[in-house]
């Protein structure tokens, strides 16, 4: 066990847990920030996607002790009230089906659009294509990513 | 007007309990807009008047419909609640949507699965809706003095034209909520409807995107444990010993013993699948130190033996048979190949089609499989539990609660009323989360530690745990003479264990000599309900075939299956025939239009495939073109007739999902076995489709009827298998035959 301090979604966190503890768990299950899933803890679907600084990150397999100072976003910080350009367009196109692949993949589309604020459908693809959807929502989660980009050009 | 019978009985309208009364999440259904206006904040009242199981009305004109359904994912807590809304008249804006808990005495059929939920909650549902209506009406002509037939409502408010009297619901519910319920209600026309068919809003999309705390996985509860299981590596082995020493004293862990799920002699529901009774259980602190815990556990395995046991399913008690062995998916297909020259299990049989292959100038026959899939939700399997002496509290993702609580109530030997089961919100469920060992087994922990736990599953432990969509193959001939003319039509189709035949759908009915056999073989790999049960594969089979045979007869396959459905309509063969053909064939006929199928298109590739599954008709035309020497899905077109659509835009977007998820599953949806182990389990070996795979476009055409709604959910997902195969087979000029295709392609060149 050691102690870390760490800055999440601007608020300073202290855990005392094992070094090699993934972000993932510390996120979930000492800090109750649930929004940020466990699908595979291998880093294959996606659905445990969090910002370390401005870079989407597969927390499930991102180690406590790695973390440092950098700060860390998660979806409960991703916006004050649920009204990012990304969270907003998610509604706007009604994207969810069970929602759960969700909070991953907005993780993932708000990253993209800050490095690249008006991607191609290609680049939406390749950014997005390590984050899966069993119910089979690429269509408008493309669609939404679009109106998301337009939306914070204006 | 329909005039129907009230069934809510005066048992419903019982002051609401303190169980009842306690959903977990209150959504609240405000416009597309994240952040609400004040107008959209709805203020909560001070008092709750309960109309009925569904509906409670606030002093201040704010509605509360329960959801009775569990959800996973087809948004039946918006459709339902839309339901209920259209009859009681109110506007949308001024409802809070609830996830009701599970409880029969309140609540109608609380299932979700076979595509079932809203075609059989539409009576009931708007029912509830106009009675609670009509209370509020008496309630109103009462304190008025005036007719009730009198009375108008409209989003909300009781009007009386005649004296001008109005006044909102809030002001009439806790008078009406006194009155005795009508023995009879009217239920409005469709023409009539101003919800349901217009488009609302996911009622729990703000939650979603801001990441509440929504799934069974994420619950918590102070003094809660996490306890995670170790199952057989293997189909075919049982637990031998365990030297837990190691686990024991690592960080965080708490206990580590083993269970036993369900007694071997117990009569199991279809739904208390589970080949792995008995299990390793680690409880500790935390997930992270649970997983690191089972590693070091060293546990031996030994083979079972064979047995029987009984099973309490559909077609009533049968007794099953477990062999003992550990299977291979090597041997599997040299079984299942046997069969294809073996006759089956006569299922159906018209004319004397035995006669016209003797006689046949031309024999197609074609043999089709598919392998074994996983369920894959993306949500792993997980339970809430917490077993008390008197008492059980039962949190998490089901699809069929009721089965599962008979089960717990003879397991851990409470009685029914004790064990309360609040539904999750579903990360995904696609079938398996009728199977309800999970929660059996959290419940089984939770009695043992005598404390609240949460059972988590790995992925590992989620993919290699079993109840998958069983392996199936399907021979199909059809005799045709000197002028291509169809003679005979056969189809002989069996799985491990179950046969995906189904005898009398299309083209039963069409064909005056016809034959369809099953056949089964036993296996020790555990099956369930994949997203339409054996649809799912004998639909890309049949509709391979046919587009094979169309060609061979020189037809246009469309113009081939309209002929077939004309037989049919005209003149059916036989008497049993689960289908309507004019509907079948209207939609074949709306794709064809809304897919342009008659003009020419220029590199692109175009396969057609139309089912009749779960009440509703689908037909789909695929568009292929060749990129970078790869085969890119560019378009979908689906043509769907389900009766009226509730909610048209989350219909599109169950459409859209169940066409993408059968690509997905046709071209890469592959589990195999080596010596009773799957050779996957986890996402780096089990391919899903991925973003870029996705098609490109996908157009959701719905037929425009008044008939009452059917299933959607499902019917979209099986003919895609064969619309994919199809494609392909324009775009490589070679048939597939064994799913999953990519390993066809692997091996292709395309034409440009
Ligand atoms: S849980 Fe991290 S990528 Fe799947
Ligand atoms: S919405 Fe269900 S997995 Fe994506």
């Amino acid at each position: 066990m050691a102690i870390f301090n760490l800055t999440i979604n601007g608020k300073k966190q202290q855990v005392d847990v094992d070094p090699a503890t993934p972000m993932l768990w510390v996120l979930r299950e000492h800090l109750d920030l649930v929004g940020t899933k466990y699908g595979c803890g291998i880093a294959q679907c996606g659905a445990c996607t969090i910002h370390l600084g401005d870079i989407a990150m597969r927390s499930c397999l991102l180690p406590v002790s790695q973390v440092g100072n950098q700060p860390i976003t998660t979806i409960e910080g991703l916006s004050e009230k649920g009204d990012h350009p990304v969270q907003k367009a998610w509604l706007e196109q009604d994207v969810a089906q069970c929602g759960y692949c969700q909070t991953g993949q907005i993780m993932n589309a708000a990253a993209l659009l800050k490095q690249n604020p008006n991607p191609t459908d290609e680049e939406i693809e390749l950014a997005m294509n390590g984050n899966i959807c069993r119910c089979g929502t690429y269509l408008r989660i493309k669609a939404a990513v679009k109106s998301a980009a337009k939306a914070s050009s204006h | 007007m329909s005039q129907v019978k009230t069934t809510i009985n005066r048992r419903s309208f019982l002051k609401v309990s303190a169980l009842a009364g306690g959903g977990m999440m209150i959504s609240f259904s405000w416009l597309a807009g994240c952040t609400p206006t004040p107008e959209e904040v709805l203020t909560m009242p001070k008092e709750w008047f309960e109309l009925n199981s569904y509906v409670k009305i606030g002093e201040n004109g704010t509605v509360t419909l329960m959801s009775p359904n569990p959800e996973f994912g087809s948004n039946v807590k918006t459709s339902m609640p839309m339901m209920l809304a259209e009859e009681l008249d109110i506007d949308w804006k001024k409802v809070i949507v609830e996830q009701a808990d599970f409880y029969p005495e309140r609540f109608n059929r609380q299932f979700t699965g076979g595509s079932q939920g809203i075609r059989q909650g539409w009576k009931p549902l708007r029912t509830a809706g106009a009675t609670a209506r009509q209370m509020l009406v008496n309630a109103a002509a009462a304190t008025w003095n005036v007719p009730a037939n009198e009375i108008t409502t409209e989003a909300g408010t009781l009007h009386h034209k005649a004296s001008g009297k109005k006044a909102g619901y809030g002001e009439m519910a806790s008078k009406a909520a006194k009155l005795s319920v009508p023995k009879e209600v009217t239920l409005k026309e469709v023409k009539d409807f101003k919800i349901v068919g217009n488009s609302k809003k996911n009622v729990e999309g703000l939650n979603i995107v801001t990441g509440k705390p929504l799934f069974g996985i994420d619950y918590k509860q102070e003094g809660m444990l996490i306890a995670m299981i170790v199952h057989p590596p293997a189909f075919g082995l049982k637990l031998k010993s365990v030297d837990d020493a190691a686990a024991k004293s690592m960080p965080g862990i708490k206990d580590i013993f083993t269970i036993k799920t369900l007694p071997d002699d117990y009569e199991r529901s279809a739904f208390d699948t589970a080949a792995f009774t008995e299990l390793v259980v680690v409880v500790g602190n935390t997930t992270w130190e649970v997983m690191n815990a089972k590693k070091a556990l060293k546990v031996e395995w030994e083979e079972i033996s064979d047995s029987t046991m009984v099973v309490n399913g559909w077609g009533g008690k049968e007794t099953v048979k477990i062999p003992k062995g550990l299977e291979s998916t090597s041997v599997h297909k040299a079984k299942m190949a046997e069969w294809a020259s073996k006759p089956g299990k006569i299922l159906r049989k018209d004319g004397d089609p035995e006669a016209m292959f003797k006689k046949a100038a031309k024999v197609l026959e074609r043999t089709y499989t598919a392998p074994y899939l996983a369920h894959n939700t993306m949500e792993p399997v997980n339970s809430f539990a917490h077993v008390m002496a008197d008492k059980a509290e039962i949190y998490g993702p089901t699809q069929a609660p009721e089965f599962v609580r008979n089960t717990l109530t003879a397991r851990l030997g409470l009685p029914k009323e004790k064990i309360h089961i609040k539904l999750a919100r579903m990360g995904g469920g696609f079938g398996l989360r009728a199977y309800g060992h999970h929660m059996v087994e959290a419940a089984v922990i939770s009695q043992k530690l005598n404390a609240p736990v949460k059972l988590v599953y790995s992925r590992e432990d989620d993919m290699t745990y079993g109840i998958y969509r069983p392996t199936y193959s399907a021979t199909y001939r059809a005799a045709l003479d000197e002028n291509n003319n169809l003679l005979a039509f056969h189809v002989k189709a069996g799985g491990i264990p179950e046969t995906p035949a189904h005898a009398n759908r299309f083209p039963a009915g069409a064909i005056d000599h016809y034959l369809a056999e099953g056949w089964e073989i036993e296996s020790n790999i555990t099956i369930g309900a994949f997203r339409a049960p054996r649809s799912n594969f004998i639909a890309g089979a049949e509709q391979s075939f046919l587009d094979e045979l169309a060609e061979t007869m020189g037809k246009d396959p469309i113009e081939f299956r309209l002929e077939l459905l004309n037989r049919a309509k005209t003149n059916p063969v036989g008497k049993d025939n689960d289908y309507e053909p004019a509907r079948y064939a209207g939609v074949l006929e709306l794709v064809r239009e809304k897919s342009k199928w008659t003009e020419a298109q220029s590199n692109v590739h175009r396969g057609v495939s139309a089912y009749f599954c779960h009440n509703s008709y689908v037909a789909e035309v695929l568009d292929i073109v060749i990129q970078n020497n790869k085969p890119v899905v560019q378009k979908v077109y689906a043509a769907v007739d389900c009766g009226v659509v509730v909610n048209p835009d989350a219909a599109a977007n169950m459409g859209e999902g169940a066409i993408v998820d059968g690509i997905g599953n046709a071209l890469y949806g592959e589990l195999s076995f080596e010596n009773g182990v799957p050779d996957k389990n986890n996402f780096d070996k089990y391919r899903m489709i991925r973003h870029s795979e996705a098609p490109k476009s996908i157009e959701v055409h719905f037929v425009k009827n008044d008939i009452d709604p059917t299933g959607l959910g499902e019917p979209l997902f099986p003919p895609i298998f064969a619309a994919v195969a199809n494609a392909l087979y324009k775009a490589t000029g070679k048939r597939s035959y064994t799913q999953p295709y990519i390993k066809d392609l692997n091996m292709s060149s395309f034409k440009m």
